[in-house]
This record gives C-alpha cells, structure tokens and sequence, in this order.
C-alpha cells in the first residue's frame, strides 16, 4: 500500500447548516468505497479538521451511492452569518478534505 | 409524465436561467427557490422601510418578462418569492399582468409567519428550544426579528388544484415546491411515504439550480462542455415515484451520476433521515442510474411518516461585524501581511477596543484551506506573488466595529511596503442576523391557501 491523496479517489461536495458542515465524500470509481470507508473514518476526518471542527465528526455510510457524509460539528466560527471567515458557508471544506492523505 | 424545472438556486443566481427554462424547450411547472434564511431578514428590513416591500422583487420583473410565454405554453411558476410579503408580491405580480392584458390566476399560500405568536406561544410552554444547543427561545427573546414555519407541499398543491398559475408562498421546505406538482398531478395521498419521499429527493436534487446540471461540480470540472450556457435542472416525473434527472438539449452544462451524487449529498445530515413536513426520506434506498445523455434516473426511493413537527426558523440580531482586506506583493508578501496583522492587533489593544473575535486570513497562501493546508512551504513562501491580508471583527459594540473600519486604509501608508487597498474603500459594518432552528407541534399552525382573482 502506498500513500495517496484522497484527491486521486474521490470527489466531494459540502455545505452548511447553522454552525454545522457538512461533507460529502464521492467514490470516482466504485471498488474504492470500501477504501473510503476504511481510511476515512470520524476520528481521522476530526484530526484533519483539528483547530477548524471544534465539536464531534460524525460519519454516516451511502453504499448506494458509494459516499460518505461527514458531519462537522462546531465548524463554522458560529455559523454562515455570525462567522468572520473567507469561506463562511463551507463551501471548500469539500476540497480541504480531499488533502487527506490515505493508505491506499 | 410531468416535468418540472428549476429556475432559480437562491436569490441572485441567474436572472437568465428561468426565461431560457421556459422558452429552450418543454416543461410544465418551473420552481424558483428564492429564500435562504438570510434572505428572510433582508426582506424584512426592507419591509421595514417600505411595508409594500418584503418580497423577491426579481420574480415580479420574471413574470412580466415571460408572462405571455407562460400562458402559450401552459406553465405554471410555483415560487417562494412572496418572503414575508406574500400578498405585496401577489399584488405586484396582478399588476403586472394587468398592464400586460393578460388575466392570470395568482394562489398564495401564507400561515408561515409566526412573528407576532412568539409571545404567545411561550406563555403556553411551547418553548422553541434551539434544535442544536437545547436552549429555549426566551434566552433571546429581545433579539428576534422574526419566525417563520417551513410548510410542505400539500398546501401548494392545494393552490394548483385551484387552478392557480401562479403560485407564490412564504417559506416552505424547498423541495416543497417539486413535490407538489406531484401530489397534484398522481393524486398522491398524504400516507404515500415513499412517493412523497421520492417527490422530495426529486426536489433536493433540482433545488439549488445548476448545482446538479454540472456547476460547482469536481469531476472532470475542465471538460464540462459551455458552462456559460449551462442548462438549468429537469425532472422528468412519473406516477410511480420514479424520475428522471435532466436539462433541455442544446444547453451547456453535464448531467450524469457523478454530478447527481454531488448534489444529493449536499446540505444533508443523517441521509437515512432526511426529515421534511412531509415524510422522512431515506437517500440510502436511491438507485441511480445513466438513463441517457444528460439523464439520471432515480429508482427505488422509500421513506416514512412524517413527524408531528414543523421546523421553525428564528432570525436575531447577534451584534456587528466588519472585514477590511489589504493585499501584500512580492518579496516576501506572506510576511509582510503578517507584520501588518501584527501591527493592527497592536493598535486596536492600544485603543483599547475589545471585539468578541477577532479573524485574520492570508488569501493566497491558506484562507480557506487554513489548517487542512498548513503553512506555505519554505521553498514558496519567499515567492509568493502576493498575498491578501483579509481581517474580521465582531462584537457587540457597533462604535468598537466602527473605529476597527477606520484603521485598515492607513496601513498603505504607515505600515509594511509593497501594499495596496484593493480599490475597496472603507470596509462596511454589517449587523448580524442569526438563526434559531426550532421544533413546533405541527397542531399550532396552519397554512392558509387563497387564490385571485377568487372563483366566486
């Protein structure tokens, strides 16, 4: 197994919902979900966001769809409105988790 | 099969996107989505200052535009544009017509407002706990300017089965507005879980515009074909709860299962319940499949009942904020935007202004990415060929907020070299709206359906 960008497996959307992000994690090729799953689970997700997510990750399963949803609770610096942030809304933390780097 | 397009994201998004809906080739109902939360405390200050206003006044310039069009091809506009406003958007839209000689018949569905019940409502014990922090409403109380119910789709579909062609409402759930088509034309019952939860996922998908026809999309974004020209969403609906996911030929743009999935998991919590006014859908049962080019069928949706709760949302002014920018220039840009952050800390502590946050980003090197992205490497860094200094405060205080606006611009000249004010000008101070996402038993409210002109 070698080091891989998450970037080179998946593709991903987020948004927000109050002072929560959401993450949606793509599959590009269908075989590699059970890598996402297995690789990208809540805790590394938390450690990839530390000092950003100050609350709990969790992580849903879409097998159907071959993605996973994060929830970042705590991710906004107060919410799309209240935060000082370039990005209030979350719309990069799709991109920013696609640096993550797996075994794969 | 009926198919209903999406015209409108959010309001701002394309003024262009529902006259090409229309005219570029065949549908039956075109939604328009105009409300995000924030939209609501906009329109109410602009109530405040007009009590004619209050509603999303590009829809009215919509209608006159297309009107005529609308009537040729028989379709009808189902739109959240009436904000807090709906009858000042319904009478806006009649005049409209009027002037056009064209008679149409205009449903608003209202109820939603609860602003003037708040007090009321507490009394009783109701107490809008925040869905998030556990904390009842009465904590903010004072701040609130006001609160909507988000309605589902039955009450618009009622409107249609009155025979409105134009259908304007105050806040409901946004997939609502695809949804109910789909009661109206199947006959669907308020017990058909699955259908209403397939009619809801037809209404995540097509929701925010353009999002799910190939913009903002990652995969394969440079081969996306006319992105200018880019075709708005379609569902193509059948009676059984199976649909397609499509655009008009000739469009730019892409549809296929990657761009779908992107959208269907955007702004979604715990996927197997996605809870609406109408069911709770489940996106874990959704098979998709490329039925064609620029076409995704969805099969297989299941959902169940539907709660006994409305959500609520409750705007409240939360204090000021304010966010000035300076760009810095090679050499040794990322340093020198540091030194100027450094300098303006300084000087706000010697003024003696305290902020409950204050932000700094470094566009250019890691503002949005920030942590995920680390610092710019040592190789880089020295070469970066600028980089912008972006800083934030908020607080309570409006005079603090103020006097923070006033200490970017002079660091051009007293401050590290090489800079330069972005052609900006003094940045603005904006008061804050917040949200308050709160239960209500759905027994407490009750939509209300009218049509004009009325049939009697």
């Amino acid at each position: 197994m070698a080091k891989r960008k998450l970037v080179e497996l998946a593709h991903a959307r987020s948004g927000d919902k109050g002072d929560l992000v959401n993450i949606g994690l793509i599959a590009k090729k269908p075989e590699d979900y059970a890598i996402l799953v297995r690789e990208v689970t809540a805790e590394r997700v938390k450690q990839h966001f530390e000092g950003v997510c100050k609350g709990a990750v969790e992580r849903f399963e879409l097998p159907n769809l071959g993605a996973l949803n994060f929830l970042l609770h705590e991710a906004l610096d107060g919410g799309g409105t209240v935060a000082l942030k370039a990005d209030p809304q979350g719309k990069t933390y799709s991109t920013a988790l696609l640096r993550m780097e797996i075994d794969a | 099969m009926i198919r209903i397009a999406n015209g409108q994201g959010f309001w701002g998004d394309s003024l262009q996107a529902p006259v090409e809906q229309i005219r570029r080739g065949p549908i039956d109902y075109l939604t328009l989505d105009y409300l995000a939360e924030v939209t609501m405390s906009i329109l109410q200050k602009q109530r405040a200052r007009d009590p004619k206003a209050g509603y999303a006044r590009d829809f009215v310039e919509l209608i006159a535009r297309v009107l005529p069009d609308l009537k040729d091809r028989r379709i009808r506009v189902i739109a959240n544009a009436g904000g807090i406003n709906p009858m000042g958007c319904r009478d806006a839209v009649l005049e409209a017509a009027a002037r056009q000689n064209i008679k149409v018949k205009v449903a608003t569905v209202t109820g939603d407002d609860i602003t003037d019940r708040l007090d009321q409502f507490l009394k009783r014990g109701i107490e809008l706990k925040n869905m998030d922090t556990g904390e009842p409403l009465s904590a903010i109380q004072a701040q609130v300017e006001r609160a909507n119910v988000y309605f589902g789709a039955f009450p618009v579909a009622e409107a249609l089965s009155q025979g409105a062609e134009i259908v304007i409402t105050g806040r409901v759930a946004d997939a609502a507005l695809t949804l109910a088509p789909m009661i109206h034309e199947f006959g669907w019952k308020e017990t058909d879980w699955d259908k209403l939860s397939a009619g809801v996922i037809a209404g995540h998908a097509i929701e925010c515009g353009a999002q799910v026809t190939g913009g903002n999309c990652q995969v394969d974004w440079e081969t996306i074909p006319d992105l200018a020209d880019i075709g708005y969403p379609i569902v193509e609906a059948e009676p059984d709860g199976t649909f397609c996911v499509t655009k008009h030929a000739g469009t730019g743009g892409r549809v296929t299962v990657a761009s779908v999935k992107e959208q269907l998991l955007y702004e979604i919590g715990d996927p197997t319940q996605y809870i609406t006014p109408d069911c709770v859908a489940d996106f874990t049962t959704v098979h998709l499949d490329q039925a064609g080019p620029d076409r995704v069928r969805f099969t297989g949706i299941r959902g169940r009942p539907a709660t006994n709760y409305y959500k609520v949302s409750a705007s409240f002014t939360a204090g000021y904020k304010a966010m000035g920018s300076l760009v810095y220039t090679w050499p040794d840009a990322y340093r020198k935007a540091r030194a100027a952050d450094q300098i303006l800390r300084r000087r706000l502590g010697l003024l003696g202004l305290r902020f409950d946050a204050i932000r700094t980003e470094f566009l250019g090197a890691n503002a949005c990415h920030s942590i995920p992205a680390g610092e710019p490497s040592h190789e880089i860094e020295p070469h970066l060929p600028e980089v912008v200094l972006r800083v934030g405060v908020r607080s309570e205080n409006r005079a603090a907020v103020e006097r923070f606006t006033r200490e970017i611009a002079p660091l051009v000249l007293n401050g590290p070299p090489g800079v330069s004010g972005l052609g900006l000008g003094r940045p603005r101070v904006d008061e804050i709206v917040a949200f308050w996402p709160a239960l209500i038993p759905k027994t407490e409210v009750r939509p209300e359906v009218a049509i004009w002109p009325s049939e009697s």
